[in-house]
């Protein structure tokens, strides 16, 4: 364990979340990076072409035509046995979303940095969730930071979590675009070595070309063993969770900051709740502190892990508290709330006693939230769990 | 007095976010000197890109759809078959066209679609800040390519007028260049042309324009201009590819 007096000020640098990533990315060293630009992921790459174009990557980067044929380059270097990574933000993801399918299919463990921006139309390249959130249940683990510390730390987890023999599984690190991808934070980044250590090598249990053992990827698959195949895609996403928290124990362990499926803030003693995803949690954060001095016990559950969805830890985390509100930055348009909204309720549907749930959809196309804003979320609380105020799905900063 | 200069009425009077020396200027100028040539303001429809020219439906008085990234052919194939009438556009640059929208222009070429394509080729994709675009020259130096373009690793260039020349669907291909005012006065022309083959309805048009990106490219604009004139020109050759008469001699 490192502790705080054993720090050297030449470990915090100021990083902006797609610096981070990159420079995350230059001490895993990929074998294989395919790529190509949109708003506002492009920098990641961009500086890792730096990294490549002056040696200090061994990686094969290939700058193909769109995201479509950039996944499914991923899915040619994963199958041949390759560590994989890449980035992209919304239409990217979008146009991604059939061959991400195929990759957790495949059982392929690449790694994608995700810059969480607005899908069209109306066109629009600020934060909010709707990209990540539409492809939630393509197989993919998802990942989802606070700031650019976490997007560092996720993205460097995320390669021991997908390459687990028990896993083998794709995983997506989001964070806020602009929020965090363009804004700059003091971030403390690890030596190469630890790095290099932490993530190990890559050992595929199968891939291409092993003319002892040949195989076929993606095979034809109907109505005998489709279902047994997804079936196990399944499993994996459950054996996901312990391999999460191990990673992320162990990852304190050895430096220091560790990671769950959740951060609860000052939620030990809290009656009035927010669930949280993102940057909103920093800023969820200030509300807390705010409400705490006026007597208010509000208390923030930020939820990091989104795929697999952590049903019993959210059980857990929330038993105490009276009421709470769960912010999504990305709306169904099913006219039943948010994406996150439904999973809290569906995991709490079963127990005798759970609080009251509001829903608030906020923050669409980078629609800045404040800790005023989140203050009146939390106001509306004690009324609900007073039964004063029916829950309904409601929209936060919106003009209406 | 008598005016002998105007602002083209097709063109909004909004300033465009353009960088200093950028050609889109000129080239949304002429575009609209074509539509008001032809009396077309009301009728015309463009499609806007993503990319530097994402903003495009701000600079023309006209009726506009955004489209996704490289999709625009598609979007104006849609158009176009339910107003037939109308007079349909898209203005691309080399990222949407020639890279996530080539399937898109080759297809939309092929069926002989009615619709005119202005496509801006820079040699680097311009607005995600100046990486590796299929149109950079070899040992072009970009963000992606910091050493310059290594065609050992990543491949050539495409033409876009040759590889679409050799497609039996297209009615008119030109390549104009932005360089110097003897070629913008062609550009004009040609540009004119293809909104005609499409009025007439002689089916695929498209003019390709070399074009300058000095922000990207690290120059002035004077420089920019000299290195579309010294580099680009000689990888991209100027001239009309076909033309509504070759197609009818070849069909003879």
């Amino acid at each position: 364990m490192i502790t705080q007096d054993k720090l050297k000020a030449e470990d915090f640098v100021a990083r902006t979340g797609n610096e981070a990533v990159a420079e995350a990315m230059r001490q895993i060293n990929p074998d294989v990076v395919a790529a190509y630009p949109i708003t506002p992921a492009t920098e990641i790459v961009q500086i890792f072409s730096g990294f490549l174009a002056d040696g200090l990557v061994d990686t094969e980067f290939i700058t193909v035509e769109s995201e479509h044929s950039a996944m499914s380059a991923c899915i040619g270097a994963s199958a041949a046995g390759a560590r994989v990574m890449t980035a992209t933000s919304s239409q990217g993801l979008s146009l991604m979303a059939e061959v991400l399918y195929i990759a957790s299919g495949l059982r392929c463990p690449i790694v994608l940095a995700e810059v969480n921006r607005a899908l069209s139309a109306p066109i629009n390249i600020h934060c909010d969730h709707s990209d990540t959130m539409a492809v939630r249940d393509s197989g993919w683990i998802q990942i989802y930071a606070e700031n650019a510390q976490e997007a560092y730390d996720n993205l460097i987890q995320a390669v021991r979590i997908a390459e687990d023999q028990e896993v083998k599984l794709p995983v997506m690190v989001c964070m806020d675009g602009f929020i965090i991808s363009h804004g700059l934070e003091v971030v403390r980044l690890l030596k190469d070595v630890q790095v290099q250590r932490f993530v190990g090598p890559n050992k595929p249990a199968y891939s291409l070309l092993d003319v002892e053992y040949p195989i076929t990827v993606g095979a034809l698959d109907f109505t005998d063993f489709y279902f047994e195949h997804r079936r196990q895609i399944a499993e994996a996403m459950e054996k996901a969770k312990t391999v999460i928290c191990k990673v992320g124990e162990e990852f304190g362990v050895e430096f220091g900051r560790s990671y769950g499926f959740f951060e609860g803030y000052k939620m030990e003693d809290a009656e009035y709740g927010v669930i949280a995803m993102g940057s909103t949690a920093g800023t969820a954060k200030v509300a807390v502190d705010e409400l705490r001095k006026k007597g208010m016990r509000a208390g923030l559950l930020k939820l990091r892990v989104f795929r697999p969805f952590p049903v019993t830890e959210l059980i857990n985390a929330t038993k105490g508290l009276k009421a709470m509100a769960v912010l999504d930055r990305a709306d169904t348009l099913s006219t039943n709330g948010g994406p996150l909204f439904q999973e809290v309720c569906t995991a709490l549907y079963a127990e005798d006693h759970r609080p009251k749930i509001n829903n608030y959809i906020y923050g669409l196309g980078g629609r800045d939230i404040t800790p005023f804003d989140l203050e009146k979320v939390y106001q509306e609380l004690p009324k609900l769990a007073a039964g004063e105020e029916k829950a309904k799905p409601r929209y936060l900063g919106v003009r209406e | 007095m008598q005016k002998v200069f105007e602002r083209p009425k097709a063109l909004s009077d909004k300033k465009m976010h353009y960088c200093p020396g950028c050609t889109h200027g000129i080239v949304h100028r002429l575009v609209a000197e074509a539509i008001d040539h032809f009396g077309l303001q009301e009728k015309t429809i463009g499609v806007a890109p993503v990319g530097c020219a994402v903003l495009a439906y701000e600079y023309f008085n006209l009726d506009f759809q955004e489209a996704a990234h490289g999709r625009a052919p598609a979007v104006a194939t849609g158009i176009k078959r339910v107003l037939p009438e109308s007079v349909v556009f898209t203005y691309q640059g080399d990222g949407d066209l020639a890279s996530i929208g080539l399937a898109e222009i080759v297809h939309a070429a092929t069926r002989g679609e009615k619709i005119t394509v202005i496509f801006i080729n820079n040699a680097i994709y311009g607005m995600t800040g100046g990486q590796m675009a299929p149109t950079t020259l070899p040992g072009q130096k970009t963000t992606t390519s910091p050493y310059g373009r290594d065609t050992s690793r990543v491949g050539f260039p495409i033409r876009v007028c040759e590889l679409l020349n050799t497609l039996d669907g297209p009615a008119y291909l030109a390549r104009v260049s932005m360089h110097d005012p003897k070629n913008v006065l062609q550009a004009g022309k040609a540009i004119k042309k293809a909104f005609q083959v499409q009025l007439e309805g002689k089916g695929f048009s498209l003019v390709e324009v070399l074009s300058s990106c000095p922000t990207n490219w690290g120059m002035t604009p004077n420089q920019a201009l000299k290195w579309v004139e010294e580099k680009m020109v000689p990888y991209y050759p100027l001239g009309v590819f076909r033309t509504p008469e070759e197609v009818s001699s070849c069909d003879a």
